[in-house]
Order: structure tokens, then sequence, then C-alpha cells
């Protein structure tokens, strides 16, 4: 049946949220501090092709690159998130499965996120 | 909604043909979307031929000749044929644009008019645009004061007023609005770039006083953060607007207030 609500209350709806605009900040930021990290990762790693083993975890255990590694991991994975929020955001129109896309998307970026600070984290402290 | 294909009562069918006329010297091929929504049946799209040595230059002079000549039950908005009105808004050949004044012969091979995309239908070539215009009075598109009005004009220096150009010329056409896709799949949240562009022509404006409620309104997930600078609308502006940058400019006060 349609609704017989006015245009003008539909428009309204429920409100202004007064929000989104912390989401759309932090997106371009992470998004710029991932220009120098990525190329500074990937020159890292074309510079060490072909390095043993032991040559890569002494190259991750300077505090540096171990730092410069937890930032590139932390922002990607913040900026993959905050991309992939909007996106469903935009096409996914059932309230519900909008919900339970967003959370998960959220947990696996939380987790994947972890996983990489924490592999950085472990070459550095055991070597 | 995000929709990937026509609803079944939306595909469209072949439509009727008329052909040129007797002796017709230039003749050039209309094909134009047609929908009855009294004759239950799909969408159609009528092929007529006309001679362009005895019609105006403008695909809006084509369409009125042939409703005038050759069919007069199809069914579009005009009003000032010269590009102020923003009624005779139609998708010419894949563009958003206005039929008065886009040239026949800047067209290439059979002019296809379609209405506006992603609106529903009132008949033939006019779209229900009463969301967007409710969008519109939503923002409250007039000068609003704290301050009592006063005895004279409210004064603006040159510059000042210089802000309001490239905003104050929109003519409300929605070519914009109905050429973006966040707008297509999110319209009943999102403003769109023409309401948004008129949100910025009044938070532009010195001589207003609710620049902060102005923002705080359109500060929203929706309502403004659906955009995601596509371009279409400055792509498409018949008046060579640029609703993407008043967004952006939208969305850098939104960062300056809070830092």
């Amino acid at each position: 049946m349609k609704s017989m609500r006015t245009p003008m209350a539909r428009v309204r709806g429920l409100g202004s949220a007064k929000d989104g605009t912390a989401h759309w900040w932090a997106q371009r930021l992470s998004a710029l501090a991932l220009i120098p990290l990525t190329v500074w990762f990937v020159a890292s790693v074309i510079a060490m092709a072909g390095a043993d083993h032991a040559a890569m975890t002494a190259w991750v255990s300077s505090p540096v690159v171990a730092g410069l590694l937890v930032l590139l991991v932390v922002a990607t994975f913040y900026h993959g998130y905050l991309g992939l929020q909007v996106v469903v955001e935009d096409y996914v129109h059932h309230e519900g499965a909008k919900f339970a896309t967003i959370i998960a998307l959220k947990a696996l970026a939380i987790v994947l996120g972890l996983a990489g600070t924490l592999s950085v984290l472990t070459i550095l402290f055991r070597g | 909604m995000v929709e990937f294909a026509l609803p079944r009562n939306s595909k469209i069918q072949q439509g009727k043909t008329w052909p040129a006329p007797e002796g017709a010297k230039r003749p050039r091929t209309f094909k134009v979307y047609r929908w009855d929504p009294d004759s239950g049946e799909n969408p159609r799209v009528d092929s007529y031929t006309v001679d362009l040595d005895d019609c105006g230059p403008m695909v809006l002079d084509a369409l009125i000749k042939i409703k005038n000549e050759v069919d007069s039950t199809l069914t579009f908005r005009r009003s000032c044929r010269e590009g102020v009105c923003g009624s005779c808004a139609f998708n010419v050949n894949g563009r958003n644009t206005l039929a008065c004044t886009t040239y026949i012969e800047e067209t290439d091979g059979e002019v296809k008019v379609y209405p506006l995309p992603h609106m529903e239908v009132v008949k033939d070539l006019v779209p229900d645009l009463n969301q967007a215009y409710t969008q519109y009075s939503s923002i409250e598109p007039w000068l609003k004061t704290k301050s009592p009005a006063p005895e004279r004009e409210r004064l603006q220096s040159p510059e000042e007023r210089a802000k309001l150009d490239g905003l104050w010329e929109c003519i409300l056409c929605f070519c914009c609005t109905t050429a973006c896709p966040s707008y297509w799949w999110n319209g009943e949240r999102y403003l769109g770039p023409a309401v948004l562009l008129q949100a910025y022509r009044w938070i532009a404006d010195t001589r207003d006083e609710y620049t902060g409620e102005r923002l705080d309104n359109l500060e929203d997930p929706f309502r403004l953060y659906r955009c995601h600078t596509i371009m279409n609308c400055t792509r498409t502006c018949p008046k060579g607007l640029n609703p993407a940058k008043a967004i952006a400019e939208i969305k850098k006060l939104m960062v300056e207030r809070r830092t």
C-alpha cells in the first residue's frame, strides 16, 4: 500500500544524524597516510628481493621499521573498513542485512589488523 | 534502491513509427519515450521523422513540432524555451540536458529523448519531481536572520556578492540530481547535487545568519555524505555550473567548524 505520509514527513525523516564528518575526514587522512607508507613498503620489499629469512626478520626488528609496518597495517585496515562501510550503506537497503554486514566487516578489519600488528611485534620482540 | 534490471512493467516495447513528411530534404529521426498510465501498457519508444528544413534549430522545437503537427498525445513540460525555467529537462542521447538549449545539429544520428533517469514517470517525458522539490523546500531556501529587519536593504560588498556567482544561476531543472548514481540508489535520504548546491547558495550568502543551523541540518551520513565526487552532476549541468564543488565547499566547512 502506498504510504499516506506527506512528502515533507518522508524527506525530513528521522532528522539529521549530526554525524558523518569524522568518518569522511578519517577516510581522507588515512588515504593520505597510506600514500607514503605504501610507497615506502613496496620500495623496501623490492630492495630486499632475494633476501633470506634472517635478513627479513632483522629488517623488521628495527623499531623504526616495525613502527612504520604497524602504522601501515592499521591504516590499511582502517581505511579499508571505512570504504567498505560506505559501499554497504550505498547498496544494501535491508536494514538488518546492512547492520550485520557492517558489523561483520568491522570485526574482520579488527581481527586482520590485530593479526598483522601482532605479527610485526612478535618479530620485533622475539626476532 | 539498487535495481539491476527494469521491473517487468517498465520494459520498453517497440513503438509506433511516423514517417518523414513528403519531400523532406533533411529528415531526422527522433526516438521518444512514451508511457501512458491509463493504458496499462508497458512504455514504448515512438519514432518520429522531422524535416529539419521545416523546424526550429533546437530539440525542443522538434518536440513542439511533433506535438503540434504529428502526434498531439505526446506529453512533456516546457515553458520559457530559452534555458531559464528548467522545465524541458530530458535525457537526450544519454545525457541530461535542456531540450531548449540543445541544437539538433550538435547531436549525432537518431535523437533519443527519454525522461530524466530514475524518477517515477507521470506520463511520457514528465517525471515526478515531488521528492526533489520537497527536499529543496527542506533546506529552507530563503534568507534567514536573527537580527531584526533593517530599515533599508541588507548590505553586501561586491566581494561578498561574488561568492554567490556559480550558485544563483541554478534553475532547478534537476538534470544533475537525476544523473547522480548516489541519488538513484539513496534518493529518499541523499539530498542530491541540485539541492546541496542550493543549500550552499544560502550558506555562502553573507547576509544569512543561520549558517550553523544550515550546516547542522546537512551534517548527516546520507543527506550530505552520499556524495562520492562521481562528478556526473558537473558534467551534465546545462547551465555549466559545478554542484560537485559546492558540495565540496560544504564538506570543508563541516571540517572547519570542528577544527
